[in-house]
């Protein structure tokens, strides 16, 4: 009994991880069909902020929650005046150019801290339940993942912002036309963006080590999560992440890591297979 | 004055940037110096290992030189930087064979980049000295091994921690050859010791979610736990392991962790205390020639922000032998100096009395256990004289001196 509890958290933590992990991006991506390929490296950039800035003396929490998704928006608003914005509408260009950007980047992070690994302490340490212990941690992983979804639902749904940035979404031009300025909602989708993804990489570095050319690990989780969603943000990205994390928490508990990820990707094969445009694309396609 | 153009400026730098790549970065010079060759990663993911590997290197031959040098000539670092990249591996290391003619080459940090240009120094006959600790089998005449194996540490390890915690083993180890072959040491020495491994997991190096592991752990309920996990993403696992509040209740042994001299003081004391590692150097070893050594090293670089471990330490070790064989022969070459490095001498390190065993050319040493403590590893116990048995099984240099293989030891 214990132990299926425990399995479900464990499925359900891992869930929330790709749903923390992925957002940024399917915001990007979703409403802007920009790829960026430095999203790893702007999660690598919130874990810098979070080290960096609780060893001169700020508060872990105020670090996570506050000031990496501040730094790493920002950062992602001068990238896009500078870079993204002459890139719209050349998908492959804009691949490259991020992947360039991952680069500098890393070699950035590097020059500046060195290449060596850094990391902060789990807070929160752990509890028992039955005669498993688990981290407390993997709840606040739950909340900000649940807290999230609903904050860019009840942004789309409910304000005006939310209203022009869908209207951009759904058709840019005719947005033009009636007077919104979709250079500027761009600018704006691609800062909430970043800032989303500094915040998943804010919470990661209290998990494992944080090195300049840890972005290159996750990357392949977080596109693999959007591309298997589709467009839509929320939908897409919580049904793919629903489905692979537990596929492969599954697979793992079952057999081991290494079958877990094998899982996870086969889990996408498949689904791009009969879905080639995403869960949404086919499936939920009215959603947000 | 020409104008000058972006392009033509651009190319002028690049061509610049490309001849600075392809020359040594210290400057070649007479050949009235003994040159010896160093190949560390001192850019690119590894550094982090490569540069204390090599600012122990310089400082050995610092002090050979402020000694006099070695036969009334100055000994002369010829160094390349391979970016922790096999392709630079090969390039620098057939440069250094060919066309700086250095006399020793000391270097190459994981199995990958041993096995690349070790080949190369057999082919062109220049001596090679690998200075890692690594899974063992190497088997080459023209190779000096001084870093451990698993048959040194893996070995003590085990019985170690079966003594003091009990018989039920849980291995978790990355998913690469190193883990693999670890592993199967690791079961071998818990099996020999009457004990059982209940579950081996492998990682791939990108998992850097450790919680079904740390569940499942739970479940089978070892009396220790065998980490060979490698890398930063790994280092999760004992993060997550204590942030689950496991720390206090099952033990972690680790056969790598510590290695680089850097994963000790990444962790704060609440998560590492408690991790026992074996290597065959740790910096708390007490003897004068250890003192010696850590006080000189402080010295020449104060600023350092890493902790001697025992893949520097070893390439310390690497130049002094190879300069003390070198005065005795009265030669730099190779036969000559591998008949003085075989002849059953015993070298006093600051890791302990180290001699090279003629069968193997890897080093009979101290292997040392030790726990970590507030970000120090404290020693536990000592084994001295520890021979490389794992590659004795397989390598036999005096009957097959023409040897030239990695073997895999099977078991």
């Amino acid at each position: 009994m214990d132990y299926t509890l425990v399995i479900a958290l464990e499925m359900v933590r891992a869930v929330a991880w790709l749903v923390l992990l992925a957002s940024g991006l399917a915001i990007i991506f979703g409403m802007m069909r920009i790829i960026n390929f430095a999203h790893g490296e702007f999660l690598m950039l919130g874990g810098y902020t979070v080290v960096i800035s609780t060893g001169n003396g700020v508060n872990e929490w105020f670090a996570m929650l506050v000031l990496a998704p501040l730094v790493v928006g920002i950062f992602g608003v001068l990238v896009e005046r500078l870079v993204i914005q002459r890139l719209y509408g050349r998908i492959l260009d804009s691949l490259l150019a991020t992947w360039g950007l991952s680069m500098l980047m890393i070699g950035g992070v590097t020059m500046i801290f060195g290449n060596s690994v850094t990391g902060v302490a789990t807070p929160l340490g752990g509890m028992s339940i039955g005669d498993y212990q688990v981290p407390r941690y993997n709840f606040v992983l739950i909340f900000a993942a649940i807290f999230l979804l609903l904050a860019i639902w009840a942004v789309l749904k409910f304000t005006k912002a939310g209203l022009i940035a869908r209207a951009t979404m759904q058709n840019p031009d005719m947005s033009e036309a009636l007077g919104i300025p979709t250079r500027w909602v761009y600018m704006a989708t691609f800062g909430i963006g970043s800032a989303v993804t500094g915040f998943a990489g804010a919470l990661l570095a209290p998990m494992t080590g944080v090195v300049p050319t840890m972005g290159v690990n996750f990357i392949a989780q977080s596109f693999i999560t959007v591309i298997t969603g589709g467009a839509s943000v929320i939908t897409g990205t919580l049904s793919a992440a629903g489905l692979l994390g537990s596929i492969s928490q599954g697979m793992t508990f079952l057999t081991g890591p290494v079958y877990g990820d094998a899982a996870l990707l086969l889990a996408a094969l498949v689904l791009l297979r009969l879905l080639p445009q995403g869960i949404t694309g086919r499936i939920f396609k009215k959603s947000l | 004055m020409t104008k000058l153009s972006r392009r033509s400026f651009l190319r002028t730098t690049g061509m610049a940037g490309a001849a600075s790549l392809a020359s040594p970065l210290i400057a070649r010079a007479q050949s009235d110096t003994i040159k010896i060759g160093g190949l560390h990663d001192l850019s690119g993911a590894l550094d982090s290992t490569g540069v204390p590997m090599n600012q122990v290197f310089q400082l050995a031959i610092k002090e050979i030189n402020e000694a006099g040098g070695l036969l009334g000539r100055e000994v002369e670092p010829v160094i390349y930087d391979p970016q922790s990249n096999m392709s630079l591996y090969s390039q620098y290391a057939t440069q250094l064979a060919l066309k700086d003619r250095v006399d020793v080459v000391m270097g190459g940090i994981t199995s990958a980049s041993r096995e690349t240009i070790r080949p190369i120094f057999h082919r062109y006959d220049t001596f090679y000295f690998y200075n890692t600790q690594y899974e063992g089998g190497v088997c080459d005449r023209n190779e000096i091994t001084l870093g451990t194996t698993p048959a040194q540490t893996v070995a003590r390890l085990i019985p170690y921690g079966m003594n003091l915690y009990g018989k039920k083993v849980y291995t978790v180890a990355a998913d690469y050859n190193y883990g693999h072959i670890t592993a199967a040491w690791v079961k071998r020495y818990v099996e020999e010791n009457g004990g059982e491994v209940i579950e081996t997991e492998f990682f791939p190096l990108d998992v850097s979610q450790f919680g079904s592991t740390i569940s499942k752990i739970q479940g089978a309920d070892p009396d220790f736990v065998l980490s060979a996990l490698v890398g930063t993403s790994h280092l999760g696992f004992y993060r997550q392991w204590a942030a689950a509040g496991m720390k206090d209740q099952i033990p972690v042994l680790s056969t790598v962790f510590g290695a680089g001299g850097t994963e000790q003081v990444i962790m704060t004391p609440e998560e590492g205390n408690g991790i026992i590692s074996s290597f065959g150097y740790f910096e708390q070893i007490d003897n004068p020639t250890n003192k010696a050594f850590l006080d000189k090293v402080a010295a020449e670089y104060p600023d350092k922000d890493w902790v001697m471990s025992e893949i520097s330490e070893v390439t310390y070790e690497g130049v002094k032998m190879w300069a003390d064989a070198v005065a005795e022969a009265g030669t730099t070459e190779r036969d000559a100096l591998l008949e003085v490095l075989t002849s059953g001498k015993t070298y006093d390190m600051p890791a302990g009395a180290v001699k090279i065993d003629p069968k193997t050319h890897h080093a009979i040493r101290d292997v040392y256990i030790a726990e970590l403590q507030d970000q120090v590893f404290q020693i536990k116990e000592n084994y001295p004289d520890s021979p490389p048995t794992d590659t004795q099984m397989v390598c036999d240099l005096i009957e097959n001196p023409d040897s030239n293989e990695h073997f895999e030891i099977s078991l």
